[in-house]
């Protein structure tokens, strides 16, 4: 199977393999950084409903292109149903959360769980219809790569290039609506316009996605390398790139996998990819990682323990906090039977010294934008200028010395 | 004609209806708190819950796989939780993250083993199986009266009986809390309501009727009945005593309408088979809350702009 895997991540596993490769990269580009605006703009699930509102349109596309005496399963006629039944249910969530005193996320159960509902009705009238291949259609539940043809995969590949020059042209004013919608619209941006084409563009990325991915799945492809672009960068422009970046390579290295090996479904070894790359950012990223916030809280309360064993060393009290003996010590900032060193000394008598300062400082200066900035770790150069550090010293006399320690 | 209703459509309408009636009750707090997709997370991540407890057994029996379903929807509240707290991602986002990555776990569990024996796939977890809850036994409404044949009615029937009994009494043991805690969370915590226990528990009571619900009827009725008929009753009434009892009106209806359009609609459009009852029951829900948003009494948001109301 490892073999295999290197075959199809090198395009070497045959035709239909590389095709479903190269189309998935390209949706998984598209749904990447489309719903990376979507997830800024706080609307994720938004695209849950979108999927699920597909599923009545194939249905009635499908029943349709029977009754014309067509091919029921033409993968382009399927996905113009499906972007009609979406952009209904769209509207519908629009509808109900902008009229009705329905929240949005109400709005959004109410039409999916309809919509899929619906579909499935349809679904079972196609399975009694007397014409047409009916087997099939559950596939777009899921999504099915297996014999896609290439006309399928030029419809992925171009819908996915499209989805992707949609989202270069217009990511000045989604970004600008995501981070501050009356900002936008104070600027002279149609923020409705832009929210929709927003979801224009999330509903032709399920559209092209339903046949790969399926439109349970579709969801996570555009909401997953979003989240996971967020751990790493506090940059609009660089979270879309990366949650493309992110989906691109999820979605390729999913379709990969499973092509080297049987019984392992496209759409679900993809979500599964990137939601690996979700779990290993949520733990290790930087900044935001859980792992990065343990060290910053861990750091943080030795801080605390440093500085209030220096306080308690000029005030000349007993340490007897375990954890702060520990910091001290291991500073050299007191010897193993607690006695403070010269450094040590020198350290405490400059924390006191700050302490004082602060106390002055925060009579003189009563304003949020310093006496707020006390916390007793905030060294007090880094909020007043020597000037008005000299000012404070005139007040309390020069530095004094701090008595030998316990 | 008593024959075949008693024996086909009676139990499985009457398990639509306690379905529907044990999602729309906790329903209501979920829509009042903006946690309507809770009902969403949890039957699709009941999926994987199922398989797990399929693979651990060896067998499509009821008991593990409910156990499965409700380990699954724990682990995924946990999970919903940790994310948004650990990565501070705003609840919808955490939640999408979370539901989809375990179905597609489900999906994948239950593509590697072998399932051909049993009945388990996605399409059951979809759709449920409600038209085949019928009772064989039943010879006419005197069955009803009949210990032997009463004996032989599907068991789902009475759990779900059971479960939407569990739900209305649970309604009105914390309907004084709960009531508080939903719409004034910080005034219930000065009273010293434990708020965030009840709103676990809110989200555990709804697990609960997901679970068994989607054991008789799939996924797609909980997902609806969980926030249709509550969404309607909602735009009815601003007393919440009235807006539970709308909530359980439309629930039934639903149930009802849906399952008797879904057998006997084709036939009288001269079609020769049934639909799909489940999704059926979901779109006539549908449709009373389209109505509702349409002619309902309180359908408006107060100090709504004008362009947004009219």
């Amino acid at each position: 199977m490892p073999a295999t895997f290197l075959l199809a991540l090198t395009l070497n596993a045959g035709y239909n393999a590389a095709l479903v490769a190269v189309g998935a990269a390209l949706l998984g580009i598209a749904a990447g950084s489309a719903g990376a605006f979507l997830f800024l703009r706080k609307r994720a699930l938004v695209s849950d409903a979108v999927a699920h509102a597909t599923l009545p349109g194939i249905g009635i596309a499908f029943i349709v292109m029977v009754l014309l005496g067509g091919d029921g399963r033409n993968l382009f006629g399927l996905m113009v149903g499906s972007a009609v039944s979406a952009g209904l249910g769209l509207l519908l969530v629009d509808w109900i959360s902008r009229r009705t005193r329905l929240a949005e996320d109400a709005a959004i159960g109410a039409v999916l769980s309809v919509f899929f509902g619906f579909g499935i009705v349809l679904l079972t009238v196609i399975q009694t219809m007397s014409r047409g291949q009916q087997a099939g259609l559950e596939s777009f539940l899921l999504g099915s790569t297996a014999g896609m043809l290439m006309q399928d995969a030029v419809v992925v590949a171009a819908g996915g290039a499209l989805a992707v020059a949609a989202v270069v042209l217009l990511r000045r004013p989604m970004t600008l609506v995501a981070f501050d919608p009356d900002f936008a619209l104070a600027s002279g941006i149609p923020v409705r316009r832009v929210d929709l084409a927003m979801m224009g563009l999330v509903m032709g990325v399920t559209v092209i996605g339903l046949k790969l991915v399926g439109l349970i799945l579709i969801v996570a492809m555009l909401i997953i390398p979003a989240v996971t672009a967020r751990f790493w960068t506090d940059r609009t422009d660089r979270v879309v790139l990366a949650a493309g970046a992110l989906g691109g390579v999820a979605a390729y290295v999913g379709a990969a996998l499973s092509a080297s090996a049987p019984n392992l479904p496209t759409g679900p070894i993809i979500v599964v990819v990137a939601f690996a790359a979700f779990l290993v950012s949520l733990l290790f990223a930087p900044g935001r990682g859980v792992l990065a916030s343990a060290l910053r809280r861990r750091r943080f309360k030795l801080r605390v323990h440093r500085r209030q064993g220096l306080l308690a060393l000029a005030h000349g009290e007993p340490i007897l906090d375990q954890l702060t003996l520990a910091v001290l010590r291991r500073e050299g900032l007191i010897r193993e039977d607690g006695v403070a060193t010269e450094e040590g000394r020198a350290l405490a008598a400059k924390a006191l010294r700050d302490e004082r300062r602060w106390q002055v400082a925060r009579t003189i200066y009563q304003d949020e934008a310093i006496s707020g900035r006390y916390d007793v770790l905030t060294a007090i150069e880094t909020v007043l200028t020597r000037d008005q550090i000299a000012a404070i010293d005139a007040r309390i006399g020069g530095p004094a010395l701090v008595a030998g320690g316990a | 004609m008593d024959e075949a209703f008693v024996a086909l459509s009676l139990p499985p309408i009457l398990i639509g209806m306690f379905a529907a009636i044990a999602c729309a009750l906790p329903g209501n707090f979920l829509i009042l708190r903006r946690q309507a997709l809770i009902g969403d997370a949890i039957s699709h991540v009941v999926l994987p819950g199922i398989v797990v407890a399929f693979l651990v057994t060896g067998a499509v029996t009821t008991w593990p796989m409910m156990i499965g379903a409700a380990g699954a929807a724990v682990v995924a509240v946990v999970l919903i939780e940790a994310i948004k707290r650990l990565g501070r991602i705003e609840p919808g986002a955490a939640m999408g993250v979370t539901f989809t990555s375990l179905f597609a776990f489900g999906v994948l569990l239950l593509e590697q083993s072998d399932t051909s024996s049993v009945h388990l796939d996605v399409e059951h977890a979809l759709y449920g199986n409600l038209e085949s809850l019928i009772w064989l036994s039943a010879e006419g409404w005197g069955s009803l009266l009949d210990p032997v044949a009463l004996a032989e009615l599907p068991p789902e029937l009475g759990r779900m009986g059971a479960v939407a009994l569990l739900m209305v009494l649970l309604t009105l043991v914390f309907w004084r809390p709960l009531k508080l805690a939903t719409f004034d969370e910080g005034f219930a915590n000065t009273l010293g309501i434990p708020t965030v226990t009840l709103g676990i528990g809110l989200v555990i009571a709804a697990a609960v009727a997901a679970v068994a619900a989607f054991d008789a009827v799939g996924s797609i009725i909980v997902i609806a009945m969980f926030i249709c008929p509550p969404a309607a009753a909602r735009l009815m009434t601003n007393r919440l005593e009235i807006q539970m009892l709308w909530s359980v009106a439309f629930a039934v209806l639903s149930a009802l309408l849906g399952y008797v359009l879904a057998g006997y609609g084709p036939l009288w459009l001269g079609g020769e088979n049934a639909v799909s009852a489940a999704g059926m029951i979901a779109t006539v829900a549908g449709i009373l809350l389209g109505l509702a948003c349409l002619f309902a009494p309180h359908r408006a948001r107060i100090g709504a702009p004008r362009d947004a109301v009219g």
